[in-house]
């Protein structure tokens, strides 16, 4: 799956999930002091929403080492090709 | 059921219209999203929970320390969730003889829980612990009685015996729940990490719609009838085509073994005390023959308190059922094979619940247990008899059609009455129906077990409980009456409900009689009566005037006043026995 592809469906995930108005926007630089309202409650949610979406499972270590947007798609791009 | 994610959006309404409740989550691992889960899941039932979330592992000190948050919220249900993971943390760090009493000592806890007075007035729900199986000993375990598995379901088995013994515990199984669902559903090992959430995001739903489940069952609202349509419902294949000895039934191979065991399903449900009937389109007696001759039906006649086949429509047919049963259409459950009924039904009928069969009949079962349709606050022994007292009810309308008089009918049923105050025998008949009460229920006050038991044993309070017998039959303990004093002089009425079953047989002209006497006993001078409306007792708006009270005004509720000395007895043809 191209890159590409996938921040476009990550945009959908966190905009459903984090119910956001605005569109998410996200880059490989996002972080979680971008978006208001990504917090450690709903990271989780989203982690479990893009497992299903992309039918791949993250290891309990990735979910909290990732610093940025960038770092989890290495993580989803290393599973998915 | 509603996702994690659509539960948490139902948060952002306006809730401002909807009921409150007070509740308090006291847990040892991260609770936040249960929390959101069982907020979510009360607006769907109708109410806004206001939730008192305890820190995080504070379970002993918000229960032992009287200065604690949890002693000073004030709330109405306690939820206690002690989990499996931090109970096998404890375990590892015992001794082998340590590990040998963990389960007592955790029930021992939970016994100071209800045994304290500062929450005798609680309902506590607590959460029994889903298995974590370790291997550590194998299968062996079971011989081995320090062993973690053995430890568990020694404690999940005295939890139910605690519940048993105090009133004022529910245990919420979800271990049950895990049984249905799976462990690998229930517990996701990556967000326990990162969190230590022992529930999965997907498990959420399930677990709050328990706790739910419960808390609207204490609250009043739970199913007390079920009515089946028959066709590959009750039995396979098509009576009216394939004839008494073509449908499918019994054991052995095929699919006759599913509506087997969906029958005994439903005998087990009737025999809970749950209203059984029948809705279908077929003639009547064709309808009935394999009832009366199939040798594999589990269901008789006898089972069915309403059977209506005939070539009206479902809808009429339920609305008729409601009509004889005089219950809410939101307690009634209807099971249909076809999604073309089932959605007429829907749309004509909202508030009744029609569950989306699965189209194999193998799989009924397993989908109605998912569902937790019947979950209940109180059981008691005259559940039993229900349905041969809605048949009896049948009898007595075809009878009073005879007579042109209403007297005549009354004074031919030759009808007595027991009138006791609360004893320890009909304590749980009174607690449940004034949870089960909806219609004719003056303010609607929900009390459990131990409510009543706390009334009984006031000196002030004057209770009174009534049953209602005729030629037909016992209808048992029908109606219940609270008065409190206010001063020396009057008496109000905390309490007045009665079952929906004796109507218009003069019940309440008796039961006032009986109050006014009680309260001339003990030197009373007037009586007060308070009608408060919910969307269900518009019934009893006029009953207060109606039996000769006067409007109290200028008070901010409907109050009403009785002179007792002015007070002459009303007519009824019911005769009080002793016994």
């Amino acid at each position: 799956m191209e890159r590409e592809e996938i921040f476009s469906k990550l945009n959908e995930i966190f905009e459903d999930v984090l119910d956001l108005e605005e569109g998410a926007n996200l880059t490989d630089s996002t972080t979680a002091n971008d978006i208001e309202e990504w917090d450690s409650l709903s990271h989780i949610q989203l982690i479990v929403a893009i497992e299903k979406a992309f039918k791949i499972k993250f290891t309990s270590l990735e979910i909290m080492k990732w610093a940025n947007v960038g770092e989890m798609v290495d993580s989803m791009e290393s599973k998915l090709n | 059921m509603l996702s994690f994610k659509e539960l948490k959006k139902l948060l952002k309404r306006d809730l401002s219209g909807l009921p409150s409740m007070k509740v308090a989550l006291i847990g040892d691992t991260a609770t936040q999203f249960l929390t959101t889960a069982i907020q979510g899941t009360g607006v769907e039932r109708g109410f806004r929970i206001e939730l008192f979330e305890a820190e995080y592992n504070q379970v002993e000190r918000q229960f032992l320390d009287s200065s604690s948050e949890l002693y000073q919220t004030n709330s109405d249900f306690i939820i206690v969730f002690q989990s499996t993971h931090k109970l096998g943390e404890k375990h590892s760090l015992l001794s082998l003889d340590q590990q040998e009493t963990l389960a007592e000592e955790r029930l021992a806890f939970v016994t100071s829980i209800c045994e304290n007075p500062a929450f005798a007035n609680k309902k506590i729900i607590y959460l029994n612990y889903p298995e974590i199986e370790d291997t550590v000993y194998g299968s062996y375990a079971t011989k081995v009685t320090s062993s973690f598995t053995y430890q568990v379901r020694k404690l999940n088995m005295g939890l139910m015996d605690l519940s048993q013994q105090y009133a004022n515990l529910f245990i919420c199984d979800i271990a049950g729940l895990q049984n249905k669902l799976g462990r690998d559903m229930m517990f996701a090992p990556n967000v326990y990490v990162s969190t230590e959430m022992v529930l999965s995001i997907d498990a959420l739903p399930y677990v709050a719609s328990r706790v739910m489940d419960i808390i609207c069952a204490i609250k009043g609202q739970f199913k007390k009838c079920l009515i089946l349509d028959l066709d590959n419902t009750v039995w396979g294949g098509v009576v009216g085509d394939d004839g008494l000895e073509g449908i499918q039934l019994g054991h052995g191979l095929g699919i006759g073994k599913a509506f087997t065991e969906f029958q005994m399903w439903v005998k087990k449900l009737k025999q809970r005390g749950i209203i059984i009937c029948v809705a279908s389109k077929n003639n009547e007696e064709t309808a009935k023959e394999p009832f009366e001759k199939h040798p594999d039906m589990v269901l008789k006649l006898e089972d069915i308190a309403v059977f209506q086949a005939n070539w009206e429509t479902k809808v009429d047919n339920i609305r008729t059922i409601q009509h004889i049963l005089n219950i809410g259409f939101d307690s009634m459950v209807f099971l249909d094979d076809n999604p073309f009924e089932r959605n007429i039904v829907r749309e004509n009928i909202p508030a009744i619940t029609v569950p989306e069969l699965p189209e194999d009949p193998g799989e009924y079962l397993e989908y109605l247990y998912s569902l937790n349709l019947f979950e209940t606050a109180s059981y008691s022994q005259a559940d039993k008899d229900r349905t041969k007292q809605y048949q009896d009810e049948a009898q007595r309308v075809s009878l009073s059609k005879t007579f042109t008089n209403e007297a005549d009918f009354l004074k031919s049923l030759n009808m007595v009455s027991v009138v006791s105050g609360f004893t320890k025998f009909n304590t749980p008949r009174v607690a449940q129906l004034s949870q089960r009460s909806n219609q004719f229920n003056l303010r609607t006050v929900r009390y459990t077990d131990a409510d009543i038991e706390a009334l009984a044993n006031d000196p002030n309070v004057i209770d009174l409980s009534f049953t209602l017998e005729d030629k037909f039959g016992d209808n048992g303990l029908i109606a219940v009456v609270i008065m409190k004093p206010i001063d020396k002089e009057s008496l109000f009425v905390d309490t007045w409900f009665m079952s929906c079953r004796v109507l218009k047989r003069g019940m309440e002209n008796f039961t006032l009689n009986t109050m006014v006497e009680a309260a001339r006993q003990k030197g009373y001078k007037r009586i007060i009566g308070e009608y408060l409306p919910t969307p269900k007792n518009k019934m009893v708006e006029g009953h207060y005037p109606s039996l000769g009270f006067d409007k109290l005004e200028g008070l901010s509720t409907a109050q009403y006043v009785l002179d007792v000395e002015q007070y002459q007895p009303r007519e009824n043809y019911i005769k009080e026995v002793k016994r």
